[in-house]
């Protein structure tokens, strides 16, 4: 069963044609990849899905619902998140904090002027130690390095429980020996909490190991799609990245 | 950093020192039911512009709204058989006291519940503008008061307005009853934001002044939650407007009501020198402020405005985050230190 399906969306700025005609479908508890060259889109494919922006034309369904017109609250609503090629965190509250304000918060006035409850505490305390962020659960998140904000982000999308994860870049600028713990856990995200992820990343090393299916973006077109193998040895993906 | 016991043992000696303060200084009993006043002033401010970053220079709107709203019903709910053009400005109305007190506190709730209601319909309105562009939206907002209520009759267009003259068979002198009310006012105040900032909600706001992208995109649904924050904020300051038109007696739609110049400034002033975004900040911001003012005022009149620009300066120069946002980035530094000593989960 497909999760997400993207049909056809096309999306421009004025005259730059950012997305035209992209299509590609994320089938239910899969890691799937989008690779392109810097400027193909692939972030504004990833900005039409979660909301950011109204589509021009195409369809988007999620979990079986169009969404292409919803707002990106309602969105994250229903499960589906993304994380940020630059981190986005709270950088003046402290780590707890980013993580209790990430978890579900209920809409009703009433709950909302209470404070939150125990098992959000211990969630919390969970996921940061499954980061490896416990330690550092005190400080302010804007004195974390980079690496540990983006870690830190990640655990916070996983408060939600989502049922699907849109990772822009998880590993940019994050140093080499946190990047295969990186991955590891992103691995286990998917395993034990069957969450699916569709995952942009430029570390083809990375790319390759993790996902099963990976789409390839050129000019704001879909150049390529296929088993990790195939896209390697693609030669329309090899020239959108080399030039011919 | 005090303990939470210690904080509230501190509050229950505070407490009746600050109720008895009259009795010990009954000359300066004005003074204090100022204080009061920009205690309420500073808070509400902050809640928008400092814990959710939104700063508001048309908060002055709201206080100059519950002014109005009380004066009117205070003028109108006992004497409404008497032609309303006579009743104006020029025609003081007397009424008994208890007549007094208790369309004073229908008049008060009434501003509040008016002024709740603006916030959220201007709210919704602007509210969904980020950052600078809704600080230079809520510019406007106390002037276009001030000339909508200039053009009034029904108000007293710009002669303004005459609150009822203070019962004098009233079982406590004005100037004891107005510091109460304000005290209590303050400590209401301040308690129910005390544990909205406590909640899910006051997290909530502090997500968005640090990233609303962010909040936005994690499920938040940011502008309803910065409407709220502005309504509890209005509900409060009409309240405190209401108390002052009291106080004064007299309601001037440029001078006092929509007074940009003074309380308009005031609250955004106090809440920056005593630490914006924190609980304690604006308390303590409001006390210096409105202390110094009054001191400089008696001591060095003349030079009285230098005196507090340059006390500001000095303030925002070595404290620019405030006294509170001061001692919270010690408290933060304590905690780098024990977090590279402490021991891993």
């Amino acid at each position: 069963m497909n999760l997400l399906t993207v049909k056809s969306v096309g999306k421009s700025y004025g005259g730059v044609v950012a997305n035209h005609d992209v299509s590609l479908t994320v089938p239910k508890g899969k890691i799937v990849g989008v690779i392109g060259p810097n400027g193909s889109g692939k972030t504004t494919l990833f900005n039409s899905i979660v909301g950011h922006h109204a589509i021009d034309s195409g369809e988007i369904h999620f979990n079986g619902q169009e969404i292409s017109a919803l707002t990106i609250p309602e969105i994250a609503r229903l499960g589906m998140l993304r994380t940020f090629q630059q981190t986005h965190i709270y950088g003046k509250m402290s780590c707890v904090q980013n993580m209790q304000i990430s978890s579900d918060i209920d809409a009703r006035w009433r709950i909302i002027f209470s404070p939150f409850s125990k098992e959000i505490d211990e969630r919390v305390d969970e996921l940061l130690a499954f980061v490896g962020l416990y330690k550092k659960r005190f400080l302010l998140a804007g004195d974390l390095s980079f690496g540990q904000q983006k870690l830190l982000e990640f655990a916070m999308a996983l408060m939600k429980k989502p049922k699907m994860l849109l990772l822009d870049e998880p590993t940019a600028g994050v140093n080499p020996t946190l990047i295969n713990g990186l991955i590891d856990r992103l691995q286990q995200v998917n395993e034990e909490m069957g969450i699916t992820l569709l995952v942009i990343e430029h570390n083809m090393r990375v790319i390759m190991n993790l996902a099963e299916h990976i789409y390839c973006v050129a000019g704001g077109t879909m150049l390529a799609e296929g088993k990790p193998v195939d896209i390697q040895n693609d030669q329309r993906v090899i020239d959108a990245y080399l030039g011919n | 950093m005090m303990t939470k016991t210690k904080q509230n043992t501190l509050m229950w000696l505070a407490l009746p020192i600050m109720a008895l303060a009259p009795l010990l200084f009954p000359s300066h009993t004005t003074l204090m039911t100022y204080i009061s006043v920009m205690i309420v002033l500073a808070l509400t401010w902050d809640m928008l512009g400092g814990q959710t970053g939104y700063n508001s220079f048309g908060n002055i709107f709201f206080f100059g709204v519950g002014m109005y709203v009380c004066a009117v019903v205070q003028r109108d709910m006992f004497t409404s058989g008497l032609d309303r053009f006579e009743r104006i400005s020029e025609v003081v109305v007397s009424i008994s006291a208890s007549e007094y007190f208790i369309s004073l506190a229908t008049g008060a709730l009434a501003g509040g519940v008016v002024a709740l209601l603006l916030a959220v319909i201007l709210g919704s309105g602007i509210l969904g503008m980020r950052g600078h562009y809704f600080a230079i939206c809520t510019l406007g907002l106390g002037h276009a008061g001030a000339e909508i209520a200039s053009g009034i009759d029904y108000i007293g267009a710009g002669s303004g307005m005459v609150t009822p003259i203070y019962p004098s068979d009233a079982f406590i002198g004005k100037e004891f009853f107005y510091f109460y009310a304000f005290l209590l006012l303050a400590l209401i105040t301040f308690s129910i934001f005390r544990k909205i900032y406590k909640s899910q909600f006051g997290l909530a706001l502090n997500a968005i002044r640090d990233n609303e992208n962010k909040a936005e995109s994690m499920g938040i649904y940011t502008t309803r939650y910065k409407v709220t924050a502005w309504s509890i904020s209005a509900f409060f300051l009409a309240i405190a407007g209401a108390g002052v038109g009291n106080v004064i007696g007299f309601i001037d739609p440029v001078e006092i009501a929509f007074s940009g110049p003074t309380f308009g400034v005031w609250m955004i002033v106090m809440a920056i020198l005593g630490g914006k975004g924190t609980l304690w900040g604006p308390v303590v911001g409001a006390c210096i402020l409105y202390l110094s003012k009054e001191a400089f005022w008696t001591y060095l009149l003349g030079w009285d405005k230098v005196a507090l620009g340059f006390l500001i300066v000095v303030i925002v120069v070595y404290f620019p985050k405030g006294i509170f946002g001061w001692i919270e980035e010690r408290k933060q530094f304590k905690n780098r230190v024990t977090a590279q000593k402490g021991s891993d989960k």
